[in-house]
């Protein structure tokens, strides 16, 4: 099992007739995943690039039967789409935007409390489960299918750890990005709970930023509940106080937030930390060889 | 976006909140304009940067007549006030805020933001006012008072009052207060801020309570629909190059190292600025040029990172998802012969179409170093700076 979308997801496309969603409505389809078509408000009854276009998210899922949905919209519109997809019982939804407003996302958060609904995002790459499904922007071919589960704030730094890990062989169960805004739909402690409850994951990579407590909290959630070895990485060391690090979300403010508090709480948590972004596959690697007794090298681990 | 304090009681003010009577002025001779026409007995004048800690700086000082405010103001106005926000390099003054002298008899702490964790806001109130309050929450975090407003909800009457109480206010002054902090969350909400501090709040000695002090933090990313603020973004406080970089939807921080990066992706442009240092290096920025840049783009990008003449070496860090290897070094070549860039320049790509990147950079007959891992690309471009 992978976590979140497997081959079985039927996949919407929200914003599908726009540039980004019409290239990634295309890229996922491509991969494998079921895209079951997308809304655009105003083009219901046509078909763009073979998929059907749906007026509302409502009668999407009451025509295709989808169970997820990605989120391609502009961010003005962006918070009331995640609302309309959860009004409509979508299981999963996804949000890829860039830039949304915080008073918005806060009250679309409100919104989806006390309903089944994930959220996955904003401002994040979304998903994958290498070989089976992807939701979002994830470059396909970096994966490779296997046992490592990866959870990040960042999106082409989560590329970066994927590549390591597949040059080293090891492969991913689910890559999934969180996204990098002060307020977001799934948290560390959603994702470690799922990966650490899924079979085929063997060993997570938690990569975190600069701001909030976010890592603090995913800390003391591994100390407790997470048997399975985890690598992290923060990034930010460098950065200044009072700077926004592009993310929203990635600033330290009050002196809270550092890279170095985080690092710490991760270690004292059991986690292998790493100084270093190109350190993170060799820790990866080194962590499974470990866990699975004297001598068995990494390579085994991602025999698929 | 940070405001200036005149600007965000101005704004304070169209929500009902109670500010002290004042005006910005640019001159002295505007200073004792303004002062008259206070007909105060005392006035305050206060310079406008976008940095705490002026008191303490020299930035606020009293004036008994119109002619002692201009002096001030003449003085204050085009000098570098160092404070401990600002940096050693401090901030020049251009403008100061003439305000009415009060009667002060006690101040008291209001701050207004999202809780992140939480994901609600949180008001804070507290009865140590007029300090620096990150120092209150590290010594004595009792002293704050915390309540999470319900985003359906609002500020209940009841929370504002409960706030009122626990920071020591009774009769007329809390219930001037509580209704004070009813219409901050309001205001809060109306220009989508991401933080209000007013710091101190003060109850005079006849018991009026006002917001002697303002911050407002806007939520950058609400900008479109506040049309109206935009003017009061003020691009003299802002760093050059991060102005120009704006411009181009580039996210660019200055530093102070010697080695440009230029990145894409917030997460591993941090992670590179990271990783040089590690190298024994110093990042002189942060330079994300977004997920899907084009070949003008990069071009505006370089021009920026060679535009600050600490830079020895750039180093170019692409993972291509969306934006294409081929796309990037088309960008740079473009650049580098356009600009005539004389720095050593370190490449490392990956991802989609890296291929075709790397032949287009090795046909350019450039002088581009190449590099094949981010431990790779900082061990070069840091020895390149060293000997630069």
């Amino acid at each position: 099992m992978a976590i979140l979308i497997d081959a079985q997801t039927r996949l919407l496309v929200q914003g599908l007739t726009g540039r980004e969603g019409t290239f990634h409505a295309r890229q996922a389809a491509d991969y494998g995943t079921t895209v079951v078509g997308g809304v655009t408000p105003g083009k219901g009854g046509t078909t763009h690039d073979g998929f059907p276009v749906f007026n509302t998210v409502e009668s999407a899922v009451r025509a295709t039967g989808a169970d997820a949905s990605v989120l391609f919209v502009p961010p003005s519109v962006a918070a009331d789409a995640v609302m309309e997809a959860a009004d409509a019982g979508v299981a999963l939804i996804v949000c890829i935007t860039e830039g949304i407003p915080t008073l918005d996302m806060m009250r679309a958060l409100a919104f989806l409390e006390g309903r089944p609904s994930r959220l996955i995002g904003p401002n994040c790459p979304g998903l994958i489960s290498p070989g089976r499904a992807k939701a979002g922007i994830i470059p396909g071919h970096i994966c490779r299918e296997g046992r490592v589960g990866i959870v990040s704030k960042s999106g082409t730094l989560t590329y970066e750890a994927i590549h390591q890990l597949t040059r080293l062989g090891l492969g991913q169960t689910t890559c999934l990005g969180i996204g990098g805004d002060p307020l977001i739909g799934t948290s560390f402690i959603d994702a470690l709970e799922l990966f650490e409850a899924d079979d085929e994951t063997e060993a997570v990579v938690l990569i975190g930023e600069i701001g909030g407590t976010a890592e603090e909290d995913a800390a003391a959630f591994i100390r407790a509940s997470v048997r399975k070895p985890v690598v992290g990485f923060i990034a930010g060391q460098t950065a200044p106080p009072g700077r926004r690090m592009g993310h929203a979300g990635a600033i330290i403010s009050g002196g809270k937030g550092t890279a170095s508090e985080k690092m710490a709480a991760l270690s004292g948590a059991g986690v292998t930390v790493v100084n270093s972004p190109s350190e993170i596959g060799a820790a990866v690697a080194e962590r499974l060889r470990s866990e699975s007794g004297a001598g068995v090298a990494a390579g085994t681990h991602s025999g698929i | 976006m940070k405001i200036h304090e005149y600007q965000a009681k101005a704004l304070l003010t169209r929500y009902g909140v109670a500010t002290p009577r004042g005006e910005p002025v640019f001159s002295a001779e505007a200073a004792a304009e303004a002062a008259a026409r206070l007909g105060a007995d005392r006035v305050v004048v206060k310079a406008q940067i976008h940095a705490g800690g002026r008191g303490k700086g020299g930035g606020v000082k009293l004036a008994d007549d119109p002619a002692a405010a201009a002096r001030i103001a003449g003085e204050m106005i085009g000098m570098t006030l160092v404070t401990a926000q600002t940096g050693p390099a401090g901030r020049v003054v251009s403008r100061v805020l003439i305000e009415e002298g009060l009667d002060i008899a006690t101040e008291l702490y209001l701050g207004l933001l999202i809780d992140r964790a939480e994901q609600k806001p949180l008001f804070m109130a507290s009865a140590a006012g007029g300090m620096d309050i990150e120092q209150v929450a590290a010594d004595t975090p009792e002293l704050i008072h915390k309540v999470h407003i319900d985003p359906g909800l609002g500020l209940a009457a009841f929370q504002a009052r409960g706030l009122a109480e626990a920071i020591g206010l009774t009769g007329g002054p809390a219930r001037k207060a509580a209704a004070l902090m009813q219409r901050v969350y309001a205001a809060f909400l109306a220009i989508d801020a991401s933080m209000i501090e007013i710091n101190p709040l003060v109850v005079t000695g006849a018991g009026d309570v006002l917001a002697l002090d303002a911050k407002v933090t806007l939520d950058d990313n609400a900008s479109f629909r506040h049309v109206d603020l935009a003017d009061l973004r003020d691009l003299a406080e802002e760093e050059p190059l991060e102005t120009e970089a704006s411009k181009h939807e580039l996210n660019y921080i200055r530093l102070d190292g010697t080695i440009g990066c230029m990145v894409n992706g917030a997460g591993l442009a941090m992670a590179t600025m990271d990783i040089i240092k590690l190298a024994g290096g110093e990042p002189a920025n942060f330079l994300d040029v977004g997920g899907g840049a084009s070949a003008e783009q990069i071009k505006s990008a370089f021009q920026i990172l060679l535009s600050d003449t600490k830079v020895k070496a750039v180093l170019i860090n692409i993972f291509g998802g969306i934006l294409r290897c081929d796309i990037l070094a088309e960008g740079v070549i473009a650049a580098v012969k356009e600009l005539g860039v004389d720095v050593p320049v370190v490449i490392r790509m990956e991802g989609t179409n890296v291929d075709e990147g790397k032949r287009m950079l090795a046909r350019s007959g450039l002088n581009f170093s190449t590099a094949d891992s981010m431990g790779e690309a900082a061990d070069v471009v840091v020895g390149l700076a060293a000997v630069a």
